[in-house]
């Protein structure tokens, strides 16, 4: 209760201070809009249905994108982690390819597929899929050998061990990859849409840009903030301490 | 290094008794006429149920060498036997088991079952861990449902199951809970109840109440007792409590210190139900430990050893 106190003074005070220094005229109000002008062209854009539209539209890419890259970062992930060969090789090429920025994908994916949908997932993809498939090779790595022993013992082998001994039993190791694979990927298609002229809440930046409307590029950037924030703190987390509530590990 | 154990631990015992004859079996006394649990055909069974036919186990330390951790092991389990191993830490008594288990392939020998080799692990011989392995994701009935879900039973049979084995370790109350909810002495029972819903022929227990306080020790040890006569399974039983191996077991079996190796057998002829304080336990027990002194010795010098060396 202390602590929320505590946000919303917080909040209030730099509202405050946003309020003032723009009734101050420092700047001109179309590069330093007032905190009620960036609350109008919520309000607008909303009424609109342009940020309705751009939220749907980015959120719908996003699940596509996101969800292809778990699966196949977790099929990725298990057969780096089952063969020392494969982890030896591919494994090491991940790693490195770890340090190249998702929107350096952005060119490619606009050779390869042109500017489509299509290029916009792939981009995406990219984004997500290193992380998900380094939590993954990280989780059955970090799992208790003895669940797999168990699994096996009492009769389970290939995809069943997988699924029903291997895959939970690294849950609690996967589930912070998968975090950060979603971070990524919410990086990756802002930075894409803001390039590709395709709906989403990255194309409406780009219009506020555009029209000199610095109203509307605040608005969205705080609307993209509130939506990471949201699946962030709420989806992820919550999930995350369900699972250690089920498993009996203590919050980290 | 040589490969062979006879230039490095001069063995005093006859090459007979290391090659698994039933030599210099003790047998202790009974303390009364009065025998509650029926006696089972032990010995006299032509096909043993478990049989080690000259197993050895070697495997290559971080330092490259050869290292012999099982030498020559042979042994015959009879169905419905109480088998108890018992051995000095670092005895490969564990490993013996994983390997009866089908987790871990053995160097040469074969582990029979019913008198056919076995390659891998199956659902006839269920081994719980030390360290048990319960899935924390699943609840205890989940826990115990699991190997019968592997066996493709379907969802009737396997709730029935499920509850009559929950009944048998008295944990019906606490089928919906986690495993992070339950005492240790629970847990056992969950894992004890997860091995025997699959119905496996062999028991195998690795060191399981090791962990536990001696009162639920006890009274583990008459729940495996009273299931193991309610359920005629096959037990093999590893402890480094050799009163606790008297207490439970039909015959119980020395190894010795690396290598791992049959030093003697002891028939245990005690009637039951027994007590870890009863002192035919305690007698039995003690001309067993006066055997296994000297490979404690052994064991502790090595570790001393060790030390030194660093």
């Amino acid at each position: 209760m202390k602590k929320l106190a505590r946000q919303v003074v917080f909040y209030c005070a730099l509202l405050s201070i946003w309020a003032i220094l723009a009734k101050l005229r420092i700047w001109p109000p179309y590069l330093f809009p007032p905190p009620w002008g960036v609350g109008h062209a919520l309000w607008d854009g909303f009424a609109d249905h342009s940020f309705w539209i751009g939220i749907m539209v980015t959120m719908k890419r996003m699940l596509i994108g996101y969800s292809m890259s778990v699966v196949l970062g977790m099929i990725l992930g298990l057969a780096v982690s089952s063969s020392k060969f494969l982890e030896e090789t591919v494994g090491g090429l991940l790693v490195s390819l770890q340090s190249l920025p998702s929107i350096c994908w952005i060119p490619l994916a606009v050779l390869w597929f042109g500017l489509t949908e299509k290029a916009i997932l792939f981009v995406v993809l990219m984004g997500s899929l290193l992380s998900v498939t380094i939590a993954m090779e990280d989780g059955r790595k970090q799992m208790p050998k003895i669940y797999a022993m168990a699994g096996r013992n009492l009769g389970a082998s290939g995809f069943r061990l997988f699924w029903s001994v291997l895959l939970p039993a690294s849950l609690p190791f996967l589930v912070n990859g998968m975090k950060q694979g979603w971070a990524f990927a919410w990086r990756s298609l802002i930075q894409a849409e803001m390039i590709f002229l395709s709906l989403g809440l990255g194309q409406l930046l780009m219009m506020g840009r555009d029209l000199s409307d610095m109203s509307q590029v605040m608005a969205v950037m705080i609307l993209i903030v509130i939506l990471g924030y949201l699946v962030d703190g709420l989806i992820f987390r919550t999930m995350e301490r369900r699972l250690q509530a089920k498993y009996g590990l203590t919050p980290a | 290094m040589s490969t062979s154990p006879h230039n490095t631990f001069p063995s005093p015992l006859p090459v007979a008794r290391r090659t698994g004859v039933r030599a210099n079996v003790f047998h202790g006394k009974p303390a009364s006429s009065v025998t509650e649990f029926p006696k089972r055909p032990m010995f006299e069974v032509v096909v043993p149920k478990v049989a080690l036919d000259s197993i050895s186990l070697s495997y290559k330390t971080t330092s490259g060498e050869r290292l012999l951790a099982l030498d020559n092991i042979s042994l015959e389990v009879a169905p419905g036997e109480f088998l108890c191993i018992v051995g000095p830490s670092g005895c490969g008594k564990s490993t013996l088991l994983h390997l009866i288990a089908g987790l871990q392939p053995q160097t040469s020998g074969k582990v029979l079952i019913d008198g056919a080799p076995v390659s891998g692990p199956g659902t006839d011989r269920i081994l719980i861990f030390q360290e048990l392995g319960l899935f924390p994701w699943l609840t205890v009935a989940g826990n115990v449902e699991f190997g019968l879900k592997m066996k493709n039973l379907p969802k009737a049979a396997r709730k029935e199951k499920v509850e009559y084995y929950l009944r048998l370790v008295h944990l019906s109350k606490f089928k919906d809970s986690y495993i992070h909810q339950l005492s240790g002495g629970m847990r056992q029972r969950v894992a004890l109840a997860r091995a025997l819903a699959t119905e496996p022929d062999v028991l195998l227990m690795d060191e399981p109440f090791a962990a536990l306080d001696a009162q639920t020790r006890d009274l583990l040890h008459d729940e495996l007792e009273r299931i193991w006569s309610e359920t005629g399974r096959t037990i093999i039983f590893v402890t480094h409590n050799v009163r606790e191996a008297v207490r439970l077991g039909d015959r119980v079996v020395l190894l010795t210190f690396r290598p791992g190796r049959v030093k003697q057998e002891f028939a245990v002829d005690l009637p039951r139900p027994r007590h870890m304080e009863q002192p035919d336990v305690a007698r039995t027990s003690g001309e067993i430990l006066a055997c296994l002194r000297d490979e404690i010795n052994k064991s502790l010098e090595a570790e001393y050893a060790d030390e030194k060396a660093r």
